[in-house]
Order: structure tokens, then C-alpha cells, then sequence
């Protein structure tokens, strides 16, 4: 077994492992972690392909933005698993149609001689990221663009969603909060020190 | 250089090979972490009007060394209810990417772990998974004041990461390459041709992310004493504290490399009389690192939402414009400038 086959097995069974954990875990946190993990033995594969760009991206994109939005989340909500296993086995028959067609799909799909091309293994000429960048480019400058219109559309109905008008607005302008002078906040009230002095004596007495 | 196991069979002795490398690495970095310590405690106390360490061993020197035997021998303590494994895995996935991220630094020339033409893009997926040591600690801790802390800091982090990823677009449309060796020798022929010149709105701009990335003051609501007691390691003690600790300083180092690299022209000498050497990279790292310190004396602690504010209103859009600029920059008469 050579070096990097000995990297293949190791990276491949970390991620079958991980993959399960995910949907065993009983804890959210803990499956979202393996989710994680799993993520990054994919990049690890990928990197053994020499597909660099490609698993580092995966790396950035989902590890290091898409999970730790999920995590977040995860983290403030509180979920109760008893709760959610409730109706298991009253949904277990539309669970397992609808697994059953998306197994055979896959299948399907990956029976395609397409994927069975050994030209996978085969290193680029130059490097990984060049050779991407002139594709999506060039080639595919049209559906490329389109997905870059269709991510623009979901940032601005994402926001157009939260966004609830003036009225809930409690935010706070910090050009007005800078240019605040001393005559804004204080005023000076002419206490009459002497008088208060003199009523308290006469309380006493 | 070559391997030096040459009898073993392949895969140990890559991995013994490789393991070594990385442990000539990681001391070193060790080692400086320590020092930056004593250095940061001695410089803000000369500006506050104090002394600062200096009574284990000749002005101080041993302090670090004395700080990190009793951190080894305190207990570390688990709270109630904690979740026991992640609460020990939070250090650890603090510190590994921030020592992860050097096995691409090239320090010369030649020297550098692994030479990889995605060098740049390997960093910034380093630095961003730092934050998951952040949201796990403040998580497994089960306390109110490290859960806020951690909450604080992954929002901090994950907003300036875009700031700080539009930077870096710029400096490789300068070097047109990713790998971090080139970006240096694009810059080679005196400090006029250092990227700081064309790049400089975002040199700045990728030196105060890098301060916040890092959770340095001024920019350390994550573990605002005076709100939230010490944020997310509130419930650390003993080694597992002196881990993060460690994690926040090797990245403060990173960070100032990535700088120095990537802006200041690396082991490149500024002026062409002087030869080239891993001296001159030593030297930018601990002018960018004395500005942490500095920032830290000076200023004072940011308010949450102008960090929000700072990071999506006002860093963001100039990065982009002037990632505009420089490719408009590019197709002038003028692009010379900004190769």
C-alpha cells in the first residue's frame, strides 16, 4: 500500500464514520460537529484528486461559514429529542418511499458511464484554480452568471424578509450620537444649597 | 531537502518525515508565543508608566516560563452539567487551525512545509474554522456569561472574515497567483513594489479585521470583563485556558505574517543594497505585532454594534470598490502600478 492509498483509507473511513454519526447522534450540537468533520475528510479526498481549489472551497464555504451559521442556531434553540422522535413510526412509510426513490435516482444516475471515466484520476496540467477560473469563464460564463444573479435575488429577499419597517427600527444613528454637545444631555438646576442647609437644621431641632 | 529515512517503508517514513518538519515549525512558534507575552506585558507597562514583569530571571526574561509551569500544574476544573468532551475539544480546535495555517508560510525562498498553489485561500479556510473552538467552548461550558461570549465572537468573526477575504482578492489579482511564495517574488525590487503602495486602503483594512479576527482589544467584546466576566473561556482553568490563550497569540503572529507577506514584500529587503533574508520577514512581523500591543494601550473597548457597523458599512463596500478600482486600474495605461 503506498502513501497516498494508506490517506484514501483513512480519509474515506473517517467520513463513512462521521456520516453515520451524523444521523445517529442523539445530540443536535454533536451531529452538526460530525457534519463538520465529515465535510473536511471530503476535502481531504479531494485534495488526494489534486482538485486543490475545489477542497479548500468546500472548507471555506461550508465549514467555515455555512456550519457556523447552523451551529449558531442550533445552539440557541432548545431542542428536545423525546419530543421529536414522537411520531417516528406513524411517518415511516412516506420516509421510506420517498428514500427509496431518491436511492434508485442515485443509483440511476451514478450508473452513467460518465462517472465511471478514470480521467478522475488524472492530474491537470496546470494548476486547479486556473484551470476553473478559464472554464467558468469562458465556457460556462452564462450559467455562471446566473447563478451569481440567482444568490444576488435570495441576499436581497433574505433581507427583504427581516426587514420590517421604520416603525420596529431601534437602531441608532451614530453621526447624531457623535455630534451630541454637553448642552444636550445636562442641564443645570440651581440647587439653593444654603436654604437646603437650614430646612434640615429646623427638621432636627 | 530529502527525506532521512530512507529505509523505512514509505508510509512511516513520510509520516515520521513530515512530523518532524512540522515539529521544527510548531517550537519555534511555541517559543515566540511565550516571548509575545512577556513583550506585550513589558511594552504597555512602559506605557502606562510601569515596569511590567521583570523580577524571574534577568529584566524578566523567565516570566513566560514561570506563567506556563503553573498553568501546567493548575486543575483544570469542569463545571457542572458541562458537556465533558466538547468542553476538552474546544482548546484543541482553538489552537490547531491557528498552527495548521503555517504549513504554507514560506519564511524564504525555500523554506516552507508545503508549497501549495491554493496557499492563500488554505489560510483563509484556517482562520475561519478558528471560530468553531469559540462557539464550542462557550457552548459546552453550560454558563450564561461564556455562551454570550462565544455568540458575540462567532458574529464578530464570521462579519470581518468578509472584509478580510475581499482584501486578500486584491492582493492576488496584483500577484495573479495564490500561491503565498509568489505573491513575495511578484513584489521583489525595493519597497516601491511592495503591494502596500497600490493596496494600501486595503492593507488597512486587512490589518484592523485582523485585529478583530484575532479578538484583540480594540476589538475583544468577546470577552468583555467589564459585561460578560471573560467571555467564552470564563469557565476554563488551568491548562485548557493557557491553550486558548496560546491559540489567540499563535493567530496575532499569523495574522502579522500574512501581512508582512502579503503587503510588506516577506523576506524581500527594502532597499536593493541589502541582501534578501528571512531577517527582514522577522523584522515586519514584530513592527505589525508591536501595533497590537500599541492598539491595546490605546484604545478603548468598542461598543457591539459599531463593530457591526464598522465591519459591514464601512469595511465591506470599500474593499469592494476598491477591488473595482484596481481591475479598472489594471486595463490603463497605468497598470504597471499594480503588478
Amino acid at each position: 500500500m503506498d502513501y497516498s492509498s494508506a490517506v484514501f483509507y483513512f480519509f474515506s473511513f473517517i467520513l463513512l464514520f462521521s456520516a453515520i454519526k451524523v444521523i445517529t447522534s442523539r445530540n443536535p450540537i454533536l451531529s452538526a460537529l460530525f457534519l463538520v468533520l465529515s465535510f473536511f475528510s471530503a476535502a481531504g479526498l479531494w485534495l488526494l484528486l489534486q482538485a486543490e481549489f475545489l477542497a479548500i472551497a468546500l472548507v471555506l464555504v461550508y465549514v467555515g461559514a455555512v456550519m457556523v451559521l447552523f451551529l449558531f442556531v442550533i445552539m440557541m434553540i432548545d431542542i428536545n429529542v423525546e419530543v421529536m422522535k414522537k411520531g417516528f413510526w406513524n411517518y415511516f412509510p412516506a420516509i421510506g418511499f420517498v428514500s427509496i426513490i431518491m436511492l434508485t435516482e442515485i443509483i440511476l444516475v451514478l450508473n452513467k458511464p460518465f462517472f465511471k471515466t478514470p480521467a478522475l484520476f488524472k492530474a491537470p496540467i496546470k494548476s486547479n484554480t486556473d484551470a476553473i477560473g478559464e472554464v467558468l469563464y469562458s465556457e460556462y460564463i452564462l450559467p455562471f452568471e446566473i447563478a451569481a444573479i440567482i444568490l444576488l435575488v435570495a441576499i436581497i429577499a433574505a433581507i427583504a424578509l427581516t426587514l420590517r419597517g421604520k416603525k420596529m427600527h431601534k437602531g441608532i444613528d451614530p453621526a447624531i450620537q457623535i455630534s451630541v454637545k454637553k448642552s444636550d444631555r445636562l442641564k443645570m438646576v440651581e440647587m439653593g444649597i444654603n436654604k437646603f442647609k437650614t430646612k434640615k437644621r429646623v427638621k432636627r431641632n | 531537502m530529502d527525506n532521512i529515512f530512507p529505509q523505512l517503508p514509505e508510509i512511516i517514513s513520510t509520516t515520521l518525515w513530515t512530523i518532524l518538519k512540522i515539529v521544527a515549525i510548531v517550537i519555534p512558534l511555541m517559543i515566540s508565543v511565550a516571548y509575545l507575552t512577556y513583550f506585550e506585558r513589558r511594552v504597555i507597562g512602559f506605557m502606562q508608566g510601569r515596569l511590567g514583569p521583570n523580577r524571574v530571571g534577568y529584566f524578566g526574561l523567565l516570566q513566560p516560563i514561570a506563567d506556563a509551569l503553573k498553568l501546567m500544574f493548575k486543575e483544570i476544573i469542569h463545571p457542572t452539567k458541562s458537556n465533558n468532551v466538547l468542553f476538552l475539544l474546544a482548546p484543541i480546535l482553538t489552537i490547531a487551525p491557528a498552527f495548521a495555517a503555517w504549513a504554507v508560510i514560506p519564511f524564504d525562498a525555500e523554506l516552507v512545509l508545503s508549497d501549495i498553489n491554493a496557499g492563500l485561500l488554505y489560510v483563509l479556510a484556517m482562520t475561519s474554522i478558528a471560530v468553531y473552538g469559540v462557539i464550542i467552548a462557550g457552548w459546552a461550558s453550560n454558563s450564561k456569561y461564556a455562551f454570550l461570549g462565544s455568540l458575540r465572537s462567532a458574529a464578530q468573526i464570521v462579519s470581518y472574515e468578509i472584509a478580510m477575504g475581499f482584501t486578500l482578492v486584491g492582493v492576488l489579482m496584483c500577484a495573479n497567483s495564490l500561491n503565498l511564495g509568489e505573491i513575495v517574488i511578484g513584489q521583489s525590487g525595493g519597497i516601491s513594489q511592495w503591494y502596500i503602495w497600490p493596496l494600501f486602503p486595503l492593507f488597512i483594512i486587512y490589518f484592523i479585521s485582523a485585529v478583530a479576527e484575532t479578538n484583540r482589544a480594540p476589538f475583544d467584546v468577546a470577552e468583555g470583563e467589564s459585561e460578560i466576566v471573560a467571555g467564552f473561556h470564563v469557565e476554563y482553568s488551568g491548562m485548557a485556558f493557557a491553550v486558548f490563550f496560546l491559540a489567540e497569540y499563535a493567530n496575532m503572529i499569523l495574522v502579522s505574517m500574512l501581512a508582512a507577506l502579503m503587503f510588506l514584500g516577506g523576506w524581500l529587503s527594502p532597499f536593493d543594497f541589502f541582501p534578501d533574508s528571512i531577517v527582514w520577514l522577522l523584522l515586519k512581523v514584530a513592527f505589525l505585532l508591536f501595533f497590537f500591543l500599541w492598539f491595546r494601550a490605546t484604545f478603548p473597548r468598542y461598543r457591539y454594534d459599531q463593530i457591526m457597523r464598522l465591519g459591514w458599512k464601512i469595511f465591506i463596500p470599500i474593499t469592494i470598490f476598491w477591488i473595482i478600482f484596481v481591475g479598472f486600474m489594471m486595463q490603463t495605461p497605468y497598470r504597471e502600478m499594480f503588478h
